[in-house]
Order: structure tokens, then C-alpha cells, then sequence
């Protein structure tokens, strides 16, 4: 136990100086964007790339650009291979190669691929790859490829995993603590997730509230909806000695009421919520909001699990989570240590939708769609204990983003929930979870 | 505001092909979770294998009627099998979590772009049911009365249904009066008593999970022949109207899901026909046309938690017999 309180003072002052070091940065972020470069005005937006044949840059290479209103425009590579066209606005644009501009025995690596649909809504400036054969190095071996592409490419996923998965662990953490405490298996936990990101919209978007306040406001509210919560359903029906599955269906209900409640409320389109610059994170373009909520979310675990080893008031959680009759019968107010783990978990599944409503954007049914990449965190790293929902969390994250190098796109949470099964026939109890019988 | 139109679609909606299709897939949750007790959360799924295995088996590989329900039936029972393998042995709750994602990574699967050949990716797949409606035993013609009438297509498929569903219920009645039957409800009364009569619970579980399944497969096709396949059909909130389907009627009772899917469709028509009547008539003023939609969805959330904590044995059921326990 002492060795315990040992490594989390330790881990209280790492995450003090992470603390005041991230806040720090936040509050004069705009000052803050690639070095030597000037802030990029927000209102100018353009289309580019680079043409590389192997290693040689090709000049005079067209590519037309075509947006939805009819805009129309070419770009020219230049002699150092790069193009680059100024487009009006957010949107849609198709780019299509002019094959018949490359020079004789030049082609696309994947000669469908000559068109490609970009978007532009959060970043103003988008790059897009032509992949040519390369022509100039011959007799490539198959799994030589370039070193440095390929690397970029992992490690561009291997951030935004970590990033994910940190994000993540903050909802699962809520989730875990919930089900810790009460045996609940929370469904309506995701639109907690919601509505954080879509009180951070409301806060930062239509009311125009700077980010880091309506980040602490959204905050505050879904802390206050997990106390309400608690207090107006879960607390009668625990009262009433309702079922664990009854509860289970009746979180099943709630969650289907207050999603619809949000869709009319914000109907059922995307908002976008994330903004400003782009940071250079080892070589990957990586949006500067998520950089620093990743190393804001890192902090919060931090504290979370210093609260959890070393107050009392953790201790108490703890003890609840272990054995609630027990818990009781030494003196703690089960009740109250369940109310305020309802609040703590608002608080870190409110925070946790503000920063994934920025790295995913916000829409009515997202925590949804998430629900099961936290319960499957949850039962990686064991059903009901905190540190093993970040260890699962962070997993699940990795995994996500990574399996996108060799799985479609499409398929990436069910890559998670395969792992997810495949973990549960291997070890039931979970990776960080006690071996005790499961059924 | 013809309000006749409004009552008569919902009294055409108690038997409408979807009212079976749902009815049957609810009887067979209910073998899972009313009679066994094993908390499948995943019913959309197999109600996916049944559209899937049978509009694939006859649009790629030309198979006949007949043989494309054999073979999602098939595909059902090695569903069952590889879900069950896992999960069986857990604890409740596990299950529950383990099968909603069994159904997810389902449809994440079926409407993947990678396999659009074969699903139809995201657009889904139609024009299956050709040979359904060429073995139509009835001539042409219109059938039945006001407010239930219907041309000899529609009624091909309500009687083939509902033909399905009756087969099921009695299936479904004789198993559970069955020695099987009694095993099965003690397992799910207290599963270690009936360990330690020598009973293979596991077995009986897994043997709960593929009947129940293969109903939902059942389901499945019947829910589709009058319709395409659609990906979209298949999440998750599926599986909850299959529950509150099974929670209304009464899970542990035979004609509960018939009824309970009965009234789940006409109560979402009729409110849908009044709330659509009301905006028209500019009573209602809060909500436009295309709100009516989620506001349905919310009263079903609403159902669905006063009737779990008010009444979880349902309209038919009996307080005794469903014990719900993790």
C-alpha cells in the first residue's frame, strides 16, 4: 500500500507539472503554430500537393480542381514538383490528374485513381497525393518501399490512436466507476459523450464563448446531469430494489430517449467543432486542439487515479466498488460515495466529449456510435476497475486507428470488437481484472 | 385531415408483414431471454443473417427459394455456435455486451464498400423475392376488407408470415411443456441448481441460443420479402424494439410477442398518423413534420423504461415466473 501512495505522489507531481505546463500553452494557443511560419489566415483556403516521379519532382503537370457551385480552376506544378489553387470556401472539390500531361512513360501507381473527392471543413489547406509508378529507382522489391512514407503513415496512425484511445479512457473511466460502484452496465453512458460535445458547440459555436471556458462550462453541466441523473432515476430504482438487468434495460430506454431529444433538438447533421492550426507532432501534421487535449486528458488520468490511491474520498470509491456491504458496514455512506462517483463520471465523460467532439466532431447519435468502443475498453481491462479502463481504452484506441493500415476504413470499430471477443475468450476477467469465476 | 386514413393504416399494421417479422423474431428472444434467461442483445444480427444469407444465396450464387432459406439457416446455427462458444460461459452481463457487438461487427461487415459485390456495401441489395411471388398460389386480384385489404402479393406474404409465426408459436409452446423445456426454465430459475441435477447447462444454453436464432433468421427473411435490404435496418436499436416488443407482451409467455408486437406497431402508427395530423392541422406548432420521426423514438424509450420498472412481467406475464437476475 505504501508503495502505492509512493507512485502516486510521484504521479500527482508529474501531473502537476504537465499540469500548469499544458495551460500554459492553451491560453495564448493562436501564438503557437508551426515555428518561423506565420499564423495562416483563417479565411484563405487551397487545394495542393506534390508530384514526385520516385524522387524526381515532374514540372508542368495540370491538375484541375472542380467545386460544387461550378467553381472551376487549374494548378501547374511548379519546378519544384508542388501545385498548389486557391478554392473559395468549405466544401466538396473533385481533383483529377490530367494524365495526358504526365510525361511519356510516367503513370499512376493505381490508374483509377486519377479523380479524388476532398473536403475542406476543419483544416483550410488540404494536400492531395497523385502515387505515380516510380520510374526512377528500378526493380523494387514488393515490401521495399520508401522508408520515410511509409513510416509517416504509421506513425500518423499511431498518434491518432494514442490520441483516441486517451480520449477514450476518460468516458470509460466514468463508465467503469459507474459499473464499479452500482453493477450498472450504463447504455445511456455515450450520451453523456453527446452532450458534452454538443454543449461545447453550443458554448464555443452559437454563443460564441471562447474554448477553454465553454470546455469548463460543458464540463460543470454534464457533472451536474450525472448528479441529476442519479438522483431522479438511478437512485429510486436502486431504492426499489430494481433488477440489475431491469436497470440495464431502463439505461437502454433513457438512452434512446435523450439521443432523439437531441436530434431535434440539433437535428441530424455533423457540427463541425474543431478549428485552428496544425501542428508538426514527429513529423505528423496533427491538429493542435487534439495535441493538447491529449495532454490535457493525460493530466486528468493522472489526477483520477492519484484521487483514487490517495484521498479518502477514493479509498472510500474503492472500497464501494470492492464490497458495498462491507464498504458500509465500516462506517461509509454508500449512497453519497455513488452519487459523487455519478458526478465525477459526468465530469470526466463530459470533458471526454468536448475534446473527442473535436477530434471527431459533433453529431446527436455519436456517443453512441462510441458506446461500444467504451464497453469494450471497459471489459478489456477488466469490468469495474479504473486503471484497467485506461489500459483497455488506450488499446482500443491503438488498435482502431492502427488496423486501418491493413483493414478497410470502414471496418475499424469491428476490428476493436473482434479483439474485444477474442480478449474474453482468452482471459474472461479481463487484462487488469482479478482472475475470479465468471459465471 | 382524413383521420379514418389515420386509424385505418394503423389497424392495417396488425397484419402487416413486419408486424410478423418482428413478432417472430420477438418469440425468439423470448426463448433466449424469457425461458432461458440469457441476455441476447443481439437479435439484429440474426435477423441480418436471415436478409443476407437469403437475398446472397438466390442474387449471387441463383439459388432457389427454398435452398436460400436452408441456407441461412444454416449460417444462423454457425452463428449461434461461434457466439455462443465464447460467451456462454460468462457471466450474464458479459453476454449481453459480447452479442450487441456480435451484431455490430455484423453490420459493419455487410455494409463495408470492400464487400460490395457481394452485400451491396451500404445501398444493400433488392429484388430477391422474384420467385417468392411466382409460387403466389393466389390469382390475382384484391383481397380482404377495409381497413386490411390488400392485392394477392401483399397477401402471399402476410399469410406466408403469419404462417411462419403460427408454426413458431406452437413449436415454441410444445418445446417449453417438453422435458427440454423444463431444463431450459431451470436454468434460468437457478442455473447452478440444475448443475448439480448432472444437467449440461451449456449445452442447453447453446441449444436456447440456435432456436432462438434461427426464429430471428426467420424473421429476418420475412421482414425483407416485401422490402430491399437495407444495412441501416440492422443496428442495434433494432434489437431494443425486439426487447420492448418482448417486455410488452410478456417475455415468458407464448402470445406475448404476437400481441406485444402487435401493439408496438399500431400505437407507432397511430401516433405517427396523429402527430403528422396535428402539426398539419397547426395545433401542434413545437415540432415540424420531420421531428415526428425522433419524437416516436422517444416515446418508445419512454415505454420501454416505465414498463421494465412498473410492469417487467408484461401485459400477459406473471410476476412469478420472470425473475430478472444477473
Amino acid at each position: 500500500m505504501s508503495q502505492l501512495l509512493i507512485t502516486a505522489t510521484k504521479k500527482f507531481a508529474v501531473a502537476l507539472g504537465l499540469f500548469t505546463f499544458l495551460f500554459g500553452l492553451l491560453v495564448p494557443a493562436s501564438a503557437f503554430a508551426v515555428e518561423g511560419e506565420p499564423v495562416p489566415d483563417s479565411n484563405v483556403f487551397s487545394i495542393g500537393g506534390i508530384i514526385k516521379d520516385g524522387d524526381v519532382v515532374l514540372e508542368g503537370i495540370e491538375i484541375s480542381v472542380l467545386g460544387a457551385d461550378g467553381f472551376e480552376a487549374v494548378g501547374t506544378t511548379g519546378a519544384d514538383g508542388r501545385w498548389s489553387v486557391p478554392v473559395p470556401g468549405k466544401g466538396e472539390y473533385q481533383v483529377t490528374l490530367r494524365v495526358e500531361t504526365l510525361p511519356t512513360g510516367a503513370s499512376l501507381r493505381d490508374p483509377d485513381r486519377s479523380q479524388k473527392t476532398v473536403k475542406i471543413d476543419v483544416v483550410n489547406t488540404v494536400n492531395v497525393l497523385f502515387p505515380l509508378n516510380d520510374t526512377t529507382t528500378p526493380a523494387v522489391k514488393p515490401g521495399d518501399k520508401p522508408a520515410t512514407a511509409e513510416t509517416n503513415v504509421f506513425l500518423g496512425r499511431l498518434i491518432a490512436g494514442v490520441n483516441l484511445g486517451i480520449l477514450l479512457a476518460m468516458a470509460a473511466i466514468g463508465l467503469s466507476l459507474i459499473y464499479g460502484t452500482t453493477a450498472l452496465n450504463n447504455f445511456a453512458h455515450g450520451e453523456m459523450v453527446t452532450l458534452g460535445a454538443l454543449l461545447a458547440f453550443t458554448f464555443n459555436k452559437i454563443l460564441g464563448i471562447d474554448l477553454l471556458l465553454s470546455a469548463l462550462l460543458t464540463t460543470i453541466l454534464v457533472a451536474a446531469s450525472g448528479w441529476f441523473q442519479d438522483a431522479a432515476i438511478w437512485r429510486p430504482l436502486r431504492k426499489r430494489r430494481v433488477g440489475l438487468t431491469q436497470m440495464m434495460i431502463v439505461s437502454i430506454g433513457l438512452s434512446l430517449v435523450v439521443r432523439y431529444i437531441f436530434q431535434i433538438i440539433y437535428g441530424g447533421d455533423t457540427k463541425v467543432l474543431s478549428q485552428g492550426e496544425i501542428w508538426d507532432v514527429f513529423g505528423v501534421p496533427t491538429q493542435a486542439v487534439n495535441v493538447i487535449s491529449a495532454g490535457v486528458g493525460v493530466v486528468i488520468l493522472l489526477l483520477v487515479a492519484a484521487f483514487l490511491t490517495k484521498t479518502r474520498l477514493g479509498k472510500a470509491t474503492r472500497a464501494v466498488a470492492d464490497n458495498a456491504s462491507l464498504a458500509a458496514a465500516t462506517g461509509i455512506d454508500v449512497e453519497r460515495i455513488i452519487r459523487i462517483v455519478w458526478v465525477i463520471a459526468g465530469a470526466l465523460t463530459g470533458i471526454s466529449g468536448v475534446m473527442l467532439g473535436l477530434f471527431l466532431q459533433a453529431s446527436w447519435d455519436m456517443g453512441f456510435s462510441i458506446l461500444l468502443l467504451m464497453f469494450a475498453a471497459v471489459t478489456l481491462g477488466g469490468l469495474g476497475t479504473a486503471f484497467g479502463a485506461t489500459v483497455g481504452a488506450l488499446v482500443i484506441g491503438i488498435f482502431v486507428e492502427m488496423s486501418t493500415l491493413v483493414i478497410p476504413t470502414d471496418l475499424k470499430f469491428a476490428g476493436a470488437l473482434v479483439v474485444m471477443i477474442l480478449v474474453l475468450l482468452i482471459r474472461p476477467q479481463g487484462i487488469l481484472g482479478k482472475a475470479q469465476r465468471i459465471g | 385531415m382524413d383521420w379514418s386514413l389515420v386509424f385505418g393504416n394503423a389497424a392495417a399494421e396488425l397484419i402487416s408483414p413486419t408486424t410478423a417479422a418482428y413478432a417472430l423474431a420477438a418469440i425468439g428472444l423470448a426463448v433466449h431471454f424469457g425461458y432461458t434467461g440469457l441476455l441476447n442483445f443481439g437479435q439484429a444480427a440474426f435477423m441480418a443473417i436471415g436478409a443476407y444469407g437469403f437475398a446472397v444465396s438466390v442474387l449471387n450464387f441463383g439459388l432457389s427459394f427454398w435452398q436460400a432459406i436452408a441456407v441461412s439457416m444454416i449460417l444462423s446455427v454457425l452463428f449461434a455456435l461461434i457466439l455462443g462458444i465464447p460467451t456462454l460461459r460468462l457471466r450474464s452481463d458479459y453476454l449481453a455486451i459480447v452479442t450487441i457487438a456480435a451484431a455490430e461487427i455484423l453490420r459493419y461487415v455487410v455494409s463495408t464498400t470492400s464487400l460490395k459485390d457481394l452485400t451491396g456495401g451500404s445501398s444493400g441489395l433488392s429484388g430477391f423475392a422474384t420467385e417468392f411471388y411466382a409460387i403466389n398460389p393466389f390469382p390475382t386480384g384484391n383481397y380482404l376488407f377495409w381497413p386490411f385489404d390488400v392485392t394477392e402479393k401483399e397477401l402471399w406474404v402476410r399469410v406466408f408470415g403469419w404462417s411462419i409465426v403460427a408454426l413458431a408459436t406452437i413449436l415454441v409452446l410444445l418445446m417449453m411443456r417438453s422435458p427440454w423445456g423444463r431444463v431450459v426454465k431451470g436454468i434460468r430459475e437457478d442455473e447452478d441448481a440444475v448443475r448439480s441435477l448432472g444437467k449440461n447447462v451449456y449445452a442447453y444454453k447453446m441449444q436456447s441460443l440456435i432456436l432462438g436464432g434461427a426464429l430471428g433468421t426467420l424473421a429476418g427473411i420475412v421482414f425483407v420479402l416485401p422490402r430491399a435490404v437495407q444495412p441501416g435496418n440492422y443496428v442495434t436499436g433494432l434489437t431494443f424494439f425486439i426487447w420492448t416488443i418482448m417486455l410488452l407482451g410478456g417475455a415468458a409467455t407464448v402470445f406475448g410477442p404476437i400481441v406485444g408486437s402487435m401493439i408496438f406497431w399500431v400505437l407507432l402508427s397511430l401516433t405517427e398518423g396523429v402527430l403528422q395530423g396535428l402539426v398539419n392541422m397547426g395545433v401542434i406548432t413545437f415540432l415540424s413534420t420531420d421531428q415526428i420521426g425522433p419524437v416516436r423514438f422517444i416515446l418508445i424509450g419512454l415505454g420501454l423504461m416505465a414498463l421494465v420498472v412498473f410492469r417487467p412481467q408484461g401485459i400477459f406475464g406473471n410476476k412469478k415466473e420472470l425473475q430478472f437476475n444477473v
